[in-house]
């Protein structure tokens, strides 16, 4: 133990729980604002194309959607709960959370694969000349729905790897009842890609 | 490298200096695997006056073939691929991680009195991240079909229907804008977590206040510009229509996400520079700073208001009138702070007591530039005359002024002020003012006939020109081998000053912020017992001259 204090105090790191906090909250602004430029990009494509939007959301599977939705609210949940069990000092009950969420982000890429496959089978991709074929307002929005769901499918697969890392963390004792804020740090980021996606639905699947 | 490891006397200091302490590695993994923020800090020096050279010779190539009309030494596509990389180097690699990430990095920590930033290991990936950037977006360099040739602004559809290698340069670009958030999330944290006992917010010494409201808008901005690049590739690799005419998409909207980050992006570059104004002139004034506190709050005012002004790039693309008028008065609206600063600059040397050294003279002549670049701004933010000069090369003349004339003598005088501390090294302070020389008039000489050239109708960008605009060039170009001269003077007497320099005392200038209160250099610790701050940051009622400034 002293002598992972002292390597600490040679690399200049030091434990700060409120600092570790500001500096992932002020992570989380730039992803909201990563996403943001592409949320002002549809403002703007939807204002000008309207009627293809209502048009082309028409091709989404809503009950997909749906499915999705209810699958990440719930891992945002068990993810909140993994890390009062863990500040409990349940280790066992928050790594079973853990898994849960890990399991729930992975039904979700499950579900997206078939979705964009199935749009992939309709000669619906970038490029294609199905896709080309359409009004220009249906390009744009598939390509903002294969660039926005998608960059948002890269943010649960980094969110995954991250609480693959607590997993490890927490079974190792790296992370603990004493010290947990590499866990809550996880878990906000996680509640982002969470976020990001309910604005996502309505805006894809259910507004016509 | 090599030369920074050279042994230096222990002379008077009790404790190793952070060249010397102890090392977990050897070699060059002792600096590339440091989390010591004074060490990532001479990294990002090394690295990034090397993408300066670069840029450098790039520009030199320019100059050198319009210096007459007609083909002189490249074909006009090797021009347009040589403007970009020279923008695209200078931009994203030299004048955006310049003043934050080097000089930041290196006495942000000690100036606020802590041992190192929030988060060092994040540090040391922003700069690893900074190297992956520049790399990639140098390899386009090697690869068939060449660098891109948009010019550093990508514009769309020109961007997504070019044969160059557009992509390396936007992913670079975008994993350049990564690193420049992590710095800024790091500096964030670190000033509201890491101030020494007594550091109140109106302690902080004003270039802290600088970097404060820089970290604000690199986090807030840049994620805008990275997304947006990030789009361009994807267009480019899987066709998917995003901003492409032909697949309905609206090149303007391209055009008002870049300027979203790329404006704000300007005063990343300038903001650092005027903190580092702030902490040299009441150093060689010898007195403190005029209007401390509007100097302060005139940095988040540029933050703020610079952030509302993108559009005004973009006045001639077509645009409602009233959106047209709201961002030309916003744009006049930031000059109010940034003429702020330059009056209290100018209203501490009033009754100061001037020492003309060398980093002095680069900070008077960054304020002679920047008043020049800043009122050529403000004729482009009228609307009727920026129809007149845009695209021309008044354009280039005037963030010439502010870039080079403002930020690049910014670093200079940061360099030249804060050198005997980072090394513990004195340089030949005549051969530095001689340089200073050569810059300036080199400097005035380079880039004043493209005013009057791009006033009268010199196009920006153009490979070719009427024999009329000859005489602007021409003397534009006798000022670029002036102002490499002061470059080569300069950066070799600092070169050896590292090898040959005597050993530099505490505080050389006689300044009276903390980063003078530690041996230069400073230890691996910075402060051995943690500061109580009791005084203001230019507090120089109790100073006496100590030390004699020699040669």
């Amino acid at each position: 133990m002293n002598q992972i204090a002292e390597t600490l105090a040679s690399e200049h790191i030091h434990r700060d729980e409120v600092g570790a906090k500001i500096g992932m909250w002020l992570f989380l602004f730039t992803e909201l604002i990563l996403f943001g430029g592409m949320f002002l990009a549809y403002a703007v494509y939807r204002f000008s194309y309207r009627d293809y939007f209502a048009l082309a959301s028409k091709e989404l599977d809503v009950f997909i959607g749906l499915i999705n939705t209810l699958i990440l609210l719930t891992s945002s949940l068990t993810m909140a709960m993994s890390i009062t069990a863990l500040r409990r000092g349940n280790k066992k009950l928050s790594l079973i959370f853990l898994s849960s969420t890990i399991i729930f982000a992975l039904l979700f890429l499950v579900n997206k694969y078939f979705e964009w496959s199935a749009k992939f089978n309709h000669g619906l991709f970038p490029g294609s000349n199905d896709l080309l074929s359409l009004p220009r307002g249906e390009i744009i929005y598939f390509g903002l729905y294969y660039v926005m769901t998608g960059l948002h499918a890269v943010h649960v697969i980094i969110g995954m790897i991250i609480l693959l890392f607590m997993l490890f963390y927490i079974k190792s004792n790296k992370v603990n009842q004493d010290y947990y804020i590499m866990l809550e740090n996880s878990g906000l980021y996680w509640h982002l890609v969470d976020i990001i996606w309910i604005f996502l639905f309505p805006l894809f699947y259910l507004i016509h | 490298m090599t030369t920074l490891n050279v042994p230096i006397n222990e002379g008077n200091g009790n404790h190793l200096d952070y060249l010397h302490s102890p090392k977990k590695y050897k070699g060059i993994l002792n600096w590339i695997l440091s989390t010591d923020h004074k060490k990532i800090g001479i990294l990002y020096l090394i690295s990034m006056l090397t993408f300066f050279s670069v840029g450098v010779f790039f520009g030199f190539l320019m100059r050198l073939e319009l210096i007459s009309p007609g083909k002189t030494i490249m074909e006009p596509q090797t021009y347009n691929q040589i403007f970009t990389l020279h923008g695209v180097i200078m931009i994203f690699l030299f004048i955006i991680p310049g003043l934050p990430a080097v000089f930041g990095n290196f006495f942000l920590p000690i100036m606020i009195g802590a041992k190192d930033v929030a988060f060092p290991r994040l540090n040391l990936f922003s700069w690893w991240l900074f190297i992956t950037g520049g790399l990639v977006a140098l390899i386009s360099l090697f690869l068939p079909g060449g660098p891109a040739d948009t010019g550093w602004t990508f514009y769309i559809p020109y961007s997504v229907r070019t044969s160059t290698n557009v992509i390396p340069a936007l992913i670079g670009a975008f994993i350049l804008g990564f690193s420049s958030i992590l710095t800024g999330l790091n500096f964030i944290t670190t000033i509201h977590r890491l101030r020494a006992p007594g550091m109140s917010w109106f302690k902080m010494p004003l270039f802290v206040w600088s970097l404060y409201a820089t970290g604000w808008v690199q986090i807030l901005a840049t994620p805008i510009v990275g997304i947006t690049l990030l789009l361009v590739a994807i267009e480019r690799w899987f066709g998917v229509g995003i901003f492409d005419p032909s697949l309905g998409g609206d090149p303007i909207l391209y055009q008002h996400l870049f300027w979203i980050y790329s404006h704000p992006a300007v005063y990343i570059m300038i903001l650092p520079a005027m903190g580092v104004i702030s902490e040299i002139i009441p150093v060689y004034a010898r007195r403190t700073i005029f209007g401390y506190k509007f100097i302060a709050f005139s940095s988040l005012a540029i933050a703020l208001f610079g952030s509302l002004v993108w559009a005004h790039h973009m006045f001639t693309v077509g645009m409602s009138d009233t959106a047209m008028w709201i961002f030309s008065l916003l744009t006049f609206l930031v000059a109010i702070p940034s003429a702020i600063k330059v009056f209290n600059w100018v209203s501490t040397l009033y009754k100061g007591s001037i020492l003309l050294e060398p980093a002095m003279l680069f900070a008077l002549s960054f304020i002679f530039n920047f008043t020049i670049g800043g009122f050529t701004g403000l004729m482009q933010g009228a609307l009727a005359l920026n129809i007149h000069i845009h695209d021309t090369s008044f354009i280039v003349a005037h963030f010439h002024y502010v870039m080079f004339g403002g930020t690049g003598f910014g670093i200079f005088a940061a360099l030249h002020h804060w050198f005997p501390k980072m090394f513990g090294k004195m340089y030949n302070k005549k051969v530095a003012k001689l340089s200073w020389l050569f810059l300036f008039i080199g400097f005035q000489l380079l880039y004043f006939p493209l005013f009057i050239a791009g006033y009268l109708g010199m196009p920006r960008r153009y490979y070719d020109y009427l024999p009329e605009f000859h005489i602007w060039h021409f003397i534009s170009t006798i000022g670029s081998w002036i102002l490499i001269t002061g470059l080569i003077i300069m950066f070799t007497n600092l070169i050896i000053a590292l090898r040959k320099g005597a050993k530099a005392p505490a505080n050389p200038w006689g300044g009276v912020t903390l980063e003078w209160s530690i041996q230069s250099p400073p230890t691996h610790e910075n402060f051995e017992v943690i500061p109580v701050i009791e005084n203001e940051p230019y507090d120089y009622s109790h100073f006496e001259e100590k030390e004699e400034i020699k040669n």
